[in-house]
Protein backbone atom coordinates (compact mmCIF):
# COMPACT_ATOMS: atom_id res chain seq x y z
CA UNK A 1 0.00 0.00 0.00
CA UNK A 2 2.72 2.46 1.01
CA UNK A 3 4.64 2.04 -2.24
CA UNK A 4 2.10 0.43 -4.61
CA UNK A 5 -0.46 3.23 -4.31
CA UNK A 6 2.03 6.02 -5.20
CA UNK A 7 3.33 3.96 -8.16
CA UNK A 8 -0.27 3.51 -9.35
CA UNK A 9 -0.92 7.26 -8.98
CA UNK A 10 2.25 8.03 -10.99
CA UNK A 11 1.22 5.53 -13.68
CA UNK A 12 -2.33 6.88 -14.04
CA UNK A 13 -1.31 10.55 -14.06
CA UNK A 14 1.60 9.94 -16.46
CA UNK A 15 -0.40 7.73 -18.84
CA UNK A 16 -3.23 10.30 -18.83
CA UNK A 17 -0.86 13.04 -20.01
CA UNK A 18 0.47 10.83 -22.82
CA UNK A 19 -3.02 9.71 -23.91
CA UNK A 20 -4.22 13.33 -23.93
CA UNK A 21 -1.70 14.10 -26.68
CA UNK A 22 -3.27 11.48 -28.95
CA UNK A 23 -6.86 12.31 -28.00
CA UNK A 24 -7.15 16.06 -28.57
CA UNK A 25 -10.70 17.32 -27.94
CA UNK A 26 -11.83 14.13 -26.21
CA UNK A 27 -12.73 13.41 -22.58
CA UNK A 28 -9.13 12.35 -21.91
CA UNK A 29 -7.97 15.78 -23.08
CA UNK A 30 -10.44 17.53 -20.74
CA UNK A 31 -9.38 15.35 -17.80
CA UNK A 32 -5.70 15.98 -18.51
CA UNK A 33 -6.40 19.74 -18.62
CA UNK A 34 -7.91 19.47 -15.13
CA UNK A 35 -4.96 17.34 -14.01
CA UNK A 36 -2.57 20.03 -15.27
CA UNK A 37 -4.30 22.65 -13.09
CA UNK A 38 -4.10 20.26 -10.15
CA UNK A 39 -0.42 19.70 -10.86
CA UNK A 40 0.19 23.46 -10.66
CA UNK A 41 -1.59 23.57 -7.31
CA UNK A 42 0.23 20.56 -5.82
CA UNK A 43 3.53 21.85 -7.26
CA UNK A 44 2.83 25.20 -5.58
CA UNK A 45 2.40 23.45 -2.24
CA UNK A 46 5.78 21.73 -2.76
CA UNK A 47 7.41 25.15 -3.17
CA UNK A 48 5.69 26.25 0.04
CA UNK A 49 7.09 23.15 1.70
CA UNK A 50 10.58 24.19 0.59
CA UNK A 51 10.14 27.68 2.05
CA UNK A 52 8.72 26.29 5.32
CA UNK A 53 11.59 23.76 5.53
CA UNK A 54 14.17 26.57 5.30
CA UNK A 55 12.37 28.45 8.07
CA UNK A 56 12.17 25.25 10.16
CA UNK A 57 15.91 24.52 9.84
CA UNK A 58 16.83 28.06 10.89
CA UNK A 59 14.26 28.11 13.70
CA UNK A 60 15.98 25.00 15.10
CA UNK A 61 19.33 26.82 14.94
CA UNK A 62 17.86 29.74 16.90
CA UNK A 63 16.15 27.43 19.44
CA UNK A 64 19.28 25.31 20.05
CA UNK A 65 21.45 28.46 20.35
CA UNK A 66 23.68 27.47 17.44
CA UNK A 67 26.75 29.71 16.94
CA UNK A 68 25.18 31.11 13.73
CA UNK A 69 21.81 31.81 15.42
CA UNK A 70 21.95 35.56 14.79
CA UNK A 71 22.24 35.02 11.04
CA UNK A 72 19.41 32.49 11.23
CA UNK A 73 17.32 35.03 13.14
CA UNK A 74 17.94 37.58 10.35
CA UNK A 75 16.85 35.00 7.80
CA UNK A 76 13.66 34.27 9.75
CA UNK A 77 12.83 37.98 10.13
CA UNK A 78 13.32 38.52 6.38
CA UNK A 79 11.24 35.44 5.60
CA UNK A 80 8.39 36.57 7.87
CA UNK A 81 8.44 40.19 6.63
CA UNK A 82 8.60 39.26 2.92
CA UNK A 83 6.23 36.27 3.08
CA UNK A 84 3.87 37.95 5.56
CA UNK A 85 3.60 41.12 3.48
CA UNK A 86 2.87 39.00 0.41
CA UNK A 87 0.10 37.13 2.23
CA UNK A 88 -1.46 40.17 3.96
CA UNK A 89 -1.00 43.05 1.49
CA UNK A 90 -0.67 41.15 -1.78
CA UNK A 91 2.15 41.08 -4.33
CA UNK A 92 1.11 43.87 -6.72
CA UNK A 93 3.29 46.85 -7.61
CA UNK A 94 3.70 49.41 -4.85
CA UNK A 95 3.25 46.87 -2.05
CA UNK A 96 5.94 46.22 0.59
CA UNK A 97 6.48 42.82 -1.05
CA UNK A 98 7.21 44.47 -4.40
CA UNK A 99 9.41 47.19 -2.85
CA UNK A 100 11.52 44.61 -0.99
CA UNK A 101 11.87 42.62 -4.19
CA UNK A 102 12.83 45.63 -6.35
CA UNK A 103 15.04 47.39 -3.82
CA UNK A 104 16.76 44.52 -2.01
CA UNK A 105 16.23 41.05 -3.48
CA UNK A 106 16.69 41.73 -7.22
CA UNK A 107 19.86 43.88 -6.76
CA UNK A 108 21.29 41.24 -4.40
CA UNK A 109 20.58 38.55 -6.96
CA UNK A 110 22.39 40.40 -9.76
CA UNK A 111 25.28 41.22 -7.38
CA UNK A 112 25.59 37.52 -6.48
CA UNK A 113 25.80 36.65 -10.17
CA UNK A 114 28.20 39.51 -10.93
CA UNK A 115 30.58 38.23 -8.21
CA UNK A 116 30.84 35.08 -10.32
CA UNK A 117 32.67 37.17 -12.97
CA UNK A 118 35.72 37.20 -10.67
CA UNK A 119 35.55 33.48 -9.98
CA UNK A 120 35.10 32.76 -13.69
CA UNK A 121 38.18 34.91 -14.38
CA UNK A 122 40.27 32.89 -11.91
CA UNK A 123 38.89 29.62 -13.34
CA UNK A 124 39.75 30.88 -16.82
CA UNK A 125 43.34 31.51 -15.75
CA UNK A 126 43.64 27.83 -14.79
CA UNK A 127 41.63 26.40 -17.69
CA UNK A 128 42.99 28.58 -20.47
CA UNK A 129 46.60 27.46 -20.33
CA UNK A 130 46.94 25.85 -23.74
CA UNK A 131 48.54 22.62 -22.55
CA UNK A 132 46.74 20.38 -25.03
CA UNK A 133 45.02 20.72 -28.40
CA UNK A 134 41.58 20.56 -26.71
CA UNK A 135 42.35 23.36 -24.24
CA UNK A 136 43.90 25.43 -27.06
CA UNK A 137 40.66 25.10 -29.07
CA UNK A 138 38.66 26.07 -25.96
CA UNK A 139 40.90 29.10 -25.41
CA UNK A 140 40.72 30.32 -29.02
CA UNK A 141 36.91 29.91 -29.19
CA UNK A 142 36.38 31.72 -25.88
CA UNK A 143 38.71 34.59 -26.76
CA UNK A 144 37.12 35.03 -30.20
CA UNK A 145 33.59 35.09 -28.74
CA UNK A 146 34.58 37.50 -25.97
CA UNK A 147 36.41 39.88 -28.30
CA UNK A 148 33.68 39.60 -30.91
CA UNK A 149 31.07 40.80 -28.40
CA UNK A 150 32.80 44.01 -27.34
CA UNK A 151 33.49 47.22 -29.30
CA UNK A 152 37.24 46.78 -28.78
CA UNK A 153 37.10 43.54 -30.81
CA UNK A 154 35.91 45.47 -33.83
CA UNK A 155 38.82 47.92 -33.45
CA UNK A 156 41.33 45.04 -33.33
CA UNK A 157 39.91 43.42 -36.45
CA UNK A 158 36.63 44.37 -38.13
CA UNK A 159 35.80 40.72 -38.96
CA UNK A 160 35.90 39.52 -35.32
CA UNK A 161 32.16 40.01 -34.61
CA UNK A 162 31.23 37.90 -37.66
CA UNK A 163 33.74 35.23 -36.59
CA UNK A 164 32.12 35.15 -33.16
CA UNK A 165 28.68 34.88 -34.77
CA UNK A 166 29.89 32.02 -36.98
CA UNK A 167 31.23 30.13 -33.95
CA UNK A 168 27.90 30.57 -32.15
CA UNK A 169 25.71 29.60 -35.12
CA UNK A 170 27.68 26.70 -36.65
CA UNK A 171 29.95 24.54 -34.42
CA UNK A 172 28.45 25.68 -31.11
CA UNK A 173 24.89 25.22 -32.38
CA UNK A 174 25.74 21.76 -33.79
CA UNK A 175 27.10 20.63 -30.40
CA UNK A 176 24.12 22.13 -28.58
CA UNK A 177 21.84 20.23 -30.92
CA UNK A 178 23.70 16.96 -30.31
CA UNK A 179 23.56 17.46 -26.54
CA UNK A 180 19.86 18.43 -26.70
CA UNK A 181 18.96 15.32 -28.71
CA UNK A 182 20.90 13.08 -26.30
CA UNK A 183 19.45 14.73 -23.20
CA UNK A 184 15.91 14.65 -24.60
CA UNK A 185 16.17 10.94 -25.39
CA UNK A 186 17.47 10.37 -21.85
CA UNK A 187 14.64 12.42 -20.32
CA UNK A 188 12.03 10.56 -22.39
CA UNK A 189 13.38 7.16 -21.35
CA UNK A 190 13.53 8.25 -17.70
CA UNK A 191 9.91 9.48 -17.96
CA UNK A 192 8.87 6.10 -19.30
CA UNK A 193 10.71 4.34 -16.47
CA UNK A 194 8.86 6.50 -13.91
CA UNK A 195 5.44 5.94 -15.50
CA UNK A 196 5.98 2.16 -15.71
CA UNK A 197 7.12 2.04 -12.08
CA UNK A 198 10.67 0.85 -12.87
CA UNK A 199 12.21 4.03 -11.47
CA UNK A 200 11.02 4.51 -7.87
CA UNK A 201 13.81 6.50 -6.23
CA UNK A 202 11.46 9.48 -5.80
CA UNK A 203 9.56 7.41 -3.20
CA UNK A 204 12.55 7.50 -0.85
CA UNK A 205 13.22 4.75 1.65
CA UNK A 206 10.73 2.69 3.65
CA UNK B 1 9.45 63.19 6.59
CA UNK B 2 12.79 65.06 6.77
CA UNK B 3 14.18 66.27 3.45
CA UNK B 4 17.54 64.49 3.73
CA UNK B 5 15.73 61.18 3.69
CA UNK B 6 14.63 61.64 0.09
CA UNK B 7 18.25 62.05 -1.08
CA UNK B 8 19.31 59.09 -3.31
CA UNK B 9 22.21 58.37 -0.96
CA UNK B 10 19.85 57.53 1.91
CA UNK B 11 17.10 56.06 -0.28
CA UNK B 12 19.50 53.60 -1.88
CA UNK B 13 21.56 52.98 1.27
CA UNK B 14 20.10 49.50 2.02
CA UNK B 15 20.62 48.36 -1.59
CA UNK B 16 24.18 49.74 -1.64
CA UNK B 17 24.93 48.21 1.77
CA UNK B 18 23.94 44.72 0.66
CA UNK B 19 25.71 45.15 -2.70
CA UNK B 20 28.96 46.04 -0.90
CA UNK B 21 28.39 43.25 1.65
CA UNK B 22 28.22 40.68 -1.16
CA UNK B 23 31.26 42.15 -2.91
CA UNK B 24 33.17 41.88 0.39
CA UNK B 25 33.29 38.10 -0.21
CA UNK B 26 35.92 38.79 -2.89
CA UNK B 27 38.30 39.59 0.00
CA UNK B 28 37.27 36.60 2.12
CA UNK B 29 34.25 35.07 3.87
CA UNK B 30 33.21 37.56 6.56
CA UNK B 31 30.25 38.41 8.84
CA UNK B 32 28.89 41.09 6.47
CA UNK B 33 28.71 38.61 3.61
CA UNK B 34 27.12 35.99 5.86
CA UNK B 35 24.50 38.54 6.90
CA UNK B 36 23.78 39.42 3.26
CA UNK B 37 23.64 35.73 2.34
CA UNK B 38 21.07 35.00 5.06
CA UNK B 39 19.01 38.10 4.25
CA UNK B 40 18.96 37.02 0.60
CA UNK B 41 17.93 33.45 1.48
CA UNK B 42 15.19 34.72 3.83
CA UNK B 43 13.84 37.19 1.28
CA UNK B 44 13.90 34.55 -1.48
CA UNK B 45 12.04 32.01 0.67
CA UNK B 46 9.54 34.72 1.68
CA UNK B 47 9.19 35.79 -1.95
CA UNK B 48 8.19 32.30 -3.06
CA UNK B 49 5.91 31.92 -0.04
CA UNK B 50 4.05 35.16 -0.84
CA UNK B 51 3.98 34.46 -4.58
CA UNK B 52 2.61 30.91 -4.21
CA UNK B 53 0.15 31.99 -1.54
CA UNK B 54 -1.37 34.65 -3.79
CA UNK B 55 -1.10 33.02 -7.23
CA UNK B 56 -1.83 29.41 -6.33
CA UNK B 57 -3.52 28.99 -2.95
CA UNK B 58 -5.65 32.14 -3.11
CA UNK B 59 -6.37 32.31 -6.85
CA UNK B 60 -6.53 28.63 -7.76
CA UNK B 61 -7.86 27.04 -4.57
CA UNK B 62 -9.54 29.51 -2.19
CA UNK B 63 -11.33 31.75 -4.71
CA UNK B 64 -12.72 28.95 -6.94
CA UNK B 65 -13.86 27.13 -3.79
CA UNK B 66 -15.54 30.06 -2.01
CA UNK B 67 -16.75 32.14 -4.99
CA UNK B 68 -17.54 29.55 -7.69
CA UNK B 69 -18.27 26.56 -5.45
CA UNK B 70 -15.74 24.37 -7.30
CA UNK B 71 -15.40 21.59 -4.74
CA UNK B 72 -13.06 19.63 -7.01
CA UNK B 73 -10.18 21.96 -6.11
CA UNK B 74 -10.27 20.35 -2.67
CA UNK B 75 -8.55 17.28 -4.20
CA UNK B 76 -5.31 19.05 -5.21
CA UNK B 77 -5.65 21.18 -2.05
CA UNK B 78 -5.65 18.09 0.15
CA UNK B 79 -2.90 16.47 -1.96
CA UNK B 80 -0.86 19.65 -1.50
CA UNK B 81 -1.40 19.61 2.27
CA UNK B 82 -0.21 15.99 2.30
CA UNK B 83 3.20 17.36 1.24
CA UNK B 84 3.54 18.58 4.82
CA UNK B 85 2.84 15.09 6.22
CA UNK B 86 6.60 14.45 6.18
CA UNK B 87 6.80 16.48 9.39
CA UNK B 88 4.63 13.81 11.15
CA UNK B 89 6.39 10.40 11.13
CA UNK B 90 3.18 8.33 11.59
CA UNK B 91 1.58 9.61 8.39
CA UNK B 92 4.84 10.58 6.67
CA UNK B 93 4.41 8.02 3.87
CA UNK B 94 1.29 9.83 2.57
CA UNK B 95 3.58 12.57 1.26
CA UNK B 96 4.43 10.08 -1.53
CA UNK B 97 0.95 10.49 -3.03
CA UNK B 98 1.21 14.16 -4.08
CA UNK B 99 4.83 13.54 -5.02
CA UNK B 100 3.82 10.60 -7.23
CA UNK B 101 1.07 12.71 -8.82
CA UNK B 102 3.43 15.60 -9.63
CA UNK B 103 6.28 13.35 -10.79
CA UNK B 104 3.98 11.03 -12.77
CA UNK B 105 2.17 13.84 -14.59
CA UNK B 106 5.45 15.68 -15.21
CA UNK B 107 6.93 12.45 -16.63
CA UNK B 108 3.93 12.10 -18.96
CA UNK B 109 4.27 15.68 -20.16
CA UNK B 110 8.04 15.36 -20.49
CA UNK B 111 7.79 12.15 -22.51
CA UNK B 112 5.70 13.82 -25.21
CA UNK B 113 7.44 17.19 -24.93
CA UNK B 114 10.95 15.76 -25.29
CA UNK B 115 10.15 13.46 -28.22
CA UNK B 116 7.66 15.65 -30.07
CA UNK B 117 9.02 19.08 -29.17
CA UNK B 118 12.74 18.41 -28.94
CA UNK B 119 14.07 15.23 -30.61
CA UNK B 120 11.98 15.26 -33.81
CA UNK B 121 12.38 19.00 -34.62
CA UNK B 122 16.12 18.94 -33.81
CA UNK B 123 16.67 15.85 -35.96
CA UNK B 124 14.55 17.44 -38.70
CA UNK B 125 16.66 20.62 -38.67
CA UNK B 126 19.83 18.54 -38.88
CA UNK B 127 18.74 16.68 -42.01
CA UNK B 128 20.21 19.34 -44.28
CA UNK B 129 21.35 19.10 -47.92
CA UNK B 130 25.10 18.64 -48.17
CA UNK B 131 25.50 21.67 -50.45
CA UNK B 132 27.50 24.01 -48.25
CA UNK B 133 30.37 23.84 -45.75
CA UNK B 134 28.04 25.23 -43.09
CA UNK B 135 25.55 22.36 -43.52
CA UNK B 136 28.31 19.74 -43.62
CA UNK B 137 29.86 21.13 -40.42
CA UNK B 138 26.47 21.14 -38.65
CA UNK B 139 25.75 17.52 -39.60
CA UNK B 140 29.27 16.36 -38.68
CA UNK B 141 29.11 18.36 -35.42
CA UNK B 142 25.77 16.86 -34.33
CA UNK B 143 26.75 13.27 -35.23
CA UNK B 144 30.23 13.36 -33.69
CA UNK B 145 28.86 14.99 -30.50
CA UNK B 146 26.24 12.25 -30.19
CA UNK B 147 28.93 9.59 -30.78
CA UNK B 148 31.21 11.18 -28.18
CA UNK B 149 28.44 10.80 -25.58
CA UNK B 150 27.82 7.17 -26.57
CA UNK B 151 29.53 5.24 -23.80
CA UNK B 152 28.17 1.73 -24.43
CA UNK B 153 31.28 0.86 -26.47
CA UNK B 154 34.91 1.80 -25.70
CA UNK B 155 36.15 4.78 -27.71
CA UNK B 156 38.81 2.90 -29.70
CA UNK B 157 39.52 2.51 -33.41
CA UNK B 158 37.11 4.28 -35.77
CA UNK B 159 34.70 5.12 -32.94
CA UNK B 160 37.57 6.70 -30.99
CA UNK B 161 38.64 8.74 -34.02
CA UNK B 162 35.06 10.00 -34.58
CA UNK B 163 34.73 10.75 -30.86
CA UNK B 164 37.96 12.79 -30.96
CA UNK B 165 36.47 14.91 -33.78
CA UNK B 166 33.44 15.30 -31.47
CA UNK B 167 35.73 16.53 -28.67
CA UNK B 168 37.04 19.21 -31.03
CA UNK B 169 33.51 20.45 -31.73
CA UNK B 170 32.57 20.22 -28.05
CA UNK B 171 35.63 22.27 -27.04
CA UNK B 172 34.69 25.01 -29.52
CA UNK B 173 31.13 25.05 -28.14
CA UNK B 174 32.25 25.03 -24.48
CA UNK B 175 34.79 27.77 -25.17
CA UNK B 176 32.13 29.86 -26.91
CA UNK B 177 29.69 29.35 -24.05
CA UNK B 178 32.37 30.13 -21.51
CA UNK B 179 33.14 33.38 -23.32
CA UNK B 180 29.45 34.18 -23.53
CA UNK B 181 28.94 33.51 -19.81
CA UNK B 182 31.94 35.68 -18.90
CA UNK B 183 30.49 38.53 -20.95
CA UNK B 184 27.08 38.15 -19.28
CA UNK B 185 28.60 38.16 -15.77
CA UNK B 186 30.85 41.13 -16.58
CA UNK B 187 27.87 43.11 -17.88
CA UNK B 188 26.07 42.37 -14.57
CA UNK B 189 29.18 43.55 -12.72
CA UNK B 190 29.26 46.75 -14.78
CA UNK B 191 25.59 47.27 -13.87
CA UNK B 192 26.32 46.94 -10.14
CA UNK B 193 29.37 49.23 -10.29
CA UNK B 194 27.27 51.78 -12.23
CA UNK B 195 24.62 51.55 -9.52
CA UNK B 196 27.21 52.28 -6.81
CA UNK B 197 29.05 55.09 -8.62
CA UNK B 198 26.25 56.72 -10.61
CA UNK B 199 22.93 56.03 -8.86
CA UNK B 200 24.10 55.87 -5.26
CA UNK B 201 27.18 58.08 -4.85
CA UNK B 202 26.61 60.24 -7.94
CA UNK B 203 30.37 60.54 -8.55
CA UNK B 204 30.21 59.40 -12.18
CA UNK B 205 27.91 59.87 -15.13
Amino acid sequence: MKSRLPVLVAFISGALMILAFFGRGTVVDAVSDRALTWQTIVGGFSLLLGAVSIARVHWKKVATKHEDRLYSLCLLICFIVMGGSGVINGIGSGTLFDTLFQRIQAPMMSTMFSVLAFFIASAAYRAFRARSVSSAILLVAAVLVMLGRIPMGQYIYHGLPSWADWIMTVPSMAVQRGILIGAALGAASMSLRIILGIERTYLGRG
Amino acid sequence: MPEWYSHPFFLLLPTAFFTLAIFSFLYKDNPMFKLAEHVFAGLSAGYYFGLIWQSVIRQQVWMPLTQDGQWSVLIPGVLGLLMFARFFPRIGWTTRLPLAFVIGSTAGIMFIQQLHGMVLPQVGRTLLPLDSLRNILIIVGVLTTLIYFYFSKPHTGTLGWIASVGIGFIMVAFGAHFGYTVMARVSLLIGRVQFLLVDWLGVAR
